[in-house]
């Protein structure tokens, strides 16, 4: 068997697979890129090839002009991969965002996974994630702190219905990252019964209507820019959280504001982006999903990424499961999740 | 429980004061005694629990979750209370598929975790019943109480728990706004609430009686109890007529109140707390009926036995026993300002000119070794008064109060009555040094920087810390200038390149073990961010040792 460290290096620009010459979710133009999802601290601009899913090339598309025709950038489905220099890759749902995928590589008899970033609890959105069996395990860590245990989404669903009904003059303005966010809090409130027209910030438009295209029912969307202010009162609106405290609010009757994050769940951290309604929504694994996968794909070694590396590596500590914390660069933890 | 931790949550993201108002006029109006009268106790800081302390919570903790992931959690977090009631484990299942709950193997021993006390049959928690148990709980069982109070709440409801068992509430809620929610629900005068409620130990249920037309209001006659303050606006517009207003020299020591009232002698601070047990020479010093409000001093040997820097009154502040040697070496004594009642009678609403004639006949009636008279300051006119300002050296003088001749004694700040006119700081330019991350809404922000300047070697070393002074945007820079120049990490500490030179500015400057340079300053704060000025050419600690009082 390989060891690892002889066929992939963990830099801080992401992590090099040697024998393939590529990078995975690199933050800085290679000529060669398997990238997990599409938000732009994994997924960039300028690489020469890309690799991932149908979806994410999609997203890269819309998001960075990314030609999905040409043929150096590859498409594979959830199950499919390729192989070069002898590493066989392939792409395994992470339960993220539409289209996010675990990256699987597997060379001389060692697999080791690369989660990107991943959640384990329901999404209508996107598929759910999958436990891949590996040797080595290249978790995130966006939420590896114990006092991060994000409540049911339902009840926090349940929240912001009720604090519409509540006030009727006021519109609820929810602030949710554009790709993934948005469309999961839209489609949670149509699991709920919200059966209104949902008012976007039109920063929100174009991902709706991708995540439409791949046949996430989202019902019936109006742009913030096309409706009269008062039809907005006693309604939900979405903006990018960017939107929230900005002079686009105005055009909203009394906003009350929201946001939809896992960070939500610290007080204080609600209080800084001046949320009068905190939703604990996220998209990325809490404590206890970080956790529990651990101990679920087994791995002999972890080795974790962005995020609270301490806290996941103390917990590793305690179970006896060998673990070292990489440090990348570049990636944006406040934002998406 | 849930309504106070409603309540609790609900002010932490409301930000206008009137919404706040109508949250606590609401729960006021709607929950029952003595629920209420707890929860306004501790929305107002004014429950003490002292066999339960930050401390405890920390003990407790540990015997339920792993002492690092305490640390970094509470690191993260910032906030000692909520950091627990989100650590606490739940036996809440887990929200996907897959194994069971892993919330409980956090510590490092699992199976010696003590078994939880089922929650059924006990009911919702209430308020009252949390504090029962909490005033009944002795240093050692303390631990055990808020464990098995814990165990039956949720996450907020712990929250609300730890906040009302340890206090540091931060929702925003003074005692002023407290008591005019509560005046605004009863509809009673706010005046009267306000001089009621410091005489009404929490729950205040005769407060409430009065407040709902049940009961008179209550008598205070034999009572030694607290009258609110009358505080100042800052002087903005350095002019006001000499003729109108009066000036007194603002001492730097401890505002006071002393009542006699009921055969009780009590000294009390601006807030309204009771120090009495930390002066015993002031009461027993103190043996004329009557309501005195004065600044706390001690006498200084350097300054020939008058009054001392704001350092040595540290010494004696806070103290629940005082030593023989305590008082010989720091005797404190009180400079009179004014007088609010003598023999029965209340002096509240006459003219300051009246009470002041008043005061200046009543002071000799006091023990001149612990009690002496504030003068007023004998200037010509407005320049002549700015002069004297400048010029004064005494290292107990903050500063000059400016009163009007003709105002009442009122309760807190009202405009144009009184004003403060503080010294001009002294200020230093200093280079940033070490930064370090805030506590509360400041906990992702590095917000607290330790700077030096340089010595006769060449060699920067820390003077002092300061974590205010800055506007949110200038926080903003400041903290992405911290990430941007980490040199190293040291735990929650970051050392950054020297290169940022930060004017401070202080009240004064002291000798001090504290920093390797030997000096600490009383109050820095940033005052000002000089991108323009290069860190070779920031002050020398000879310059600084030069300012030292």
């Amino acid at each position: 068997m390989a060891k690892a460290k002889s066929w992939i290096e963990p830099h801080s620009s992401g992590i090099y697979v040697k024998p393939a010459d590529l990078w995975i979710d690199p933050s800085r133009p290679v000529e060669r890129a398997a990238v997990t999802h599409g938000h732009a601290d994994h997924a960039r601009s300028g690489h020469g090839a890309v690799f991932a899913t149908p979806e994410t090339l999609a997203i890269m598309a819309l998001r960075y002009g990314v030609d999905v025709e040409a043929s150096h950038n590859q498409a594979y489905d959830y199950g499919d991969g390729f192989e070069r220099g002898g590493v066989r890759f392939s792409f395994h749902p992470a339960g993220h965002v539409l289209g996010s995928a675990q990256i699987l590589m597997e060379y001389q008899g060692e697999r080791i996974v690369v989660t990107g970033d991943y959640k384990r609890r329901p999404d209508p959105t996107c598929a759910p994630f999958e436990v891949v069996p590996c040797d080595i395990f290249i978790t995130e860590a966006t939420f590896g702190l114990p006092v991060f245990r994000h409540p049911p989404t339902a009840d926090e669903i349940a929240k912001l219905i009720s604090a519409v009904r509540a006030e009727p003059d006021r519109s609820v303005l929810v602030g949710a990252y554009a790709l993934g966010k948005a469309q999961r809090v839209i489609a949670e409130l149509r699991g709920a019964g919200w059966d209104a027209p949902i008012y976007i910030h039109g920063a929100l438009e174009k991902m709706c209507e991708l995540y439409a295209m791949h046949g996430v029912n989202l019902g019936e969307l109006r742009l913030v820019s096309e409706t009269d202010k008062a039809e907005m009162a006693g309604q939900i609106v979405l903006a990018p959280p960017s939107a929230l405290n900005d002079r686009w609010s105005r055009r909203l009757p009394d906003p009350v504001t929201a946001m939809a994050s896992g960070w939500m769940r610290v007080r204080q951290r609600a209080r800084q982006r001046m949320v009068e309604l905190p939703l604990v929504i996220s998209d990325h694994a809490d404590w206890d999903e970080l956790t529990t996968t651990i101990s679920e794909v087994n791995p002999k070694e972890s080795w974790i990424t962005h995020g609270s590396e301490d806290g996941l590596l103390r917990w590793c500590e305690l179970h006896q499961r060998k673990a070292r914390a990489l440090h990348l660069v570049g990636r944006d933890l406040e934002e998406e999740a | 429980m849930k309504r106070f931790a409603a309540l609790i949550d609900r002010l932490i993201y409301t930000r206008s004061r009137n919404s706040k108002l109508a949250l606590i006029v609401d729960y006021l109006v709607h929950t029952p005694d003595p629920d209420r009268g707890w929860a306004i106790a501790a929305l107002t800081e004014s429950l003490d629990f002292p066999a339960v302390k930050a401390g405890t919570v920390r003990t407790l903790l540990a015997t339920r979750v792993d002492e690092e992931l305490f640390r970094l959690s509470r690191h993260f977090v910032g906030d000692t209370a909520e950091t627990a009631a989100l650590l606490w484990p739940d036996n809440r299942p887990l929200p996907f598929g897959g194994g069971v709950g892993v919330g409980h193997v956090d510590s490092a021993e699992p199976e010696q975790a003590p078994p939880r006390p089922s929650p059924k049959g006990e009911g919702e928690l209430s308020v009252s019943q949390a504090v029962e148990a909490l005033s009944a709980a002795t240093r050692s069982d303390a631990p055990a109480i808020v464990a098995s109070l814990l165990d039956r709440l949720d996450a907020d409801g712990r929250y609300a728990l730890l906040k009302l068992a340890l206090g540091g509430m931060r929702v925003g809620v003074s005692a002023r706004l407290a008591k005019q929610a509560f005046a605004q629900a009863f509809d009673v005068p706010v005046d009267d609430v306000e001089e009621l409620w410091h005489a009404i130990p929490p729950p205040y249920a005769p407060l409430f009686a009065w407040g709902e037309g049940r009961a008179e209001r209550p008598d205070l006659a034999d009572v030694a109890f607290f009258r609110p303050f009358m505080l100042a606006h800052p002087l903005e517009e350095e002019n006001v007529d000499l003729a109108d207003y009066a000036a007194e020299w603002k001492w730097d020591g401890i505002r006071v109140q002393i009542v006699h009232g009921g055969g009780e002698i009590r000294i009390y601070s601006r807030g309204g707390e009771e120090i009495s047990g930390a002066f015993p020479e002031l009461i027993a010093a103190f043996d004329q009926d009557a309501v005195i409000d004065g600044e706390l001093l001690v006498r200084g040997e350097v300054q020939g036995g008058e009054a001392a820097s704001f350092n040595a009154l540290q010494q004696r502040l806070g103290r629940k026993v005082v030593s023989k040697k305590m008082l010989a070496d720091y005797p404190a004594f009180v400079r009179v300002y004014d007088l609010l009642a003598v023999d029965g009678n209340d002096l509240r609403a006459l003219p300051w000119t009246e009470r002041r004639r008043q005061l200046e006949a009543f002071v000799p009636r006091l023990a001149d070794s612990h009690f002496d008279l504030s003068q007023v300051i004998d200037a010509k006119d407005f320049d002549d008064l700015a002069e004297r300002r400048a010029g004064a050296r005494d290292a107990a003088i903050e500063g000059v109060m400016l009163k009007r001749r003709d105002a009442p004694y009122v309760a807190g700040r009202r405009a144009g009555l009184w004003y403060k006119w503080k010294r001009d700081p002294l200020t230093a330019d200093c280079v940033m040094m070490y930064a370090q991350r805030g506590n509360g809404r400041r906990a992702s922000f590095y917000s607290d920087y330790t700077f030096g300047c340089w010595s006769d070697a060449g060699e920067l070393l820390p003077v002092g810390k300061a974590y205010s002074g800055f506007t949110d945007e200038e926080l903003k820079w400041l903290d992405k200038f911290v990430r941007d120049n980490t040199l190293n990490r040291f735990g929650p500490v970051r050392e950054v390149e020297k290169s940022l030179v930060l004017e401070v500015a202080f009240d004064s400057i002291h000798a001090s073990k504290r920093h390797k340079s030997g000096l600490a300053m009383r109050f820095p704060r940033i005052s000002r961010i000089r991108r323009d000025k290069p860190a070779e050419e920031a002050d020398r600690i000879a310059t600084l040792q030069a300012m030292v009082t």
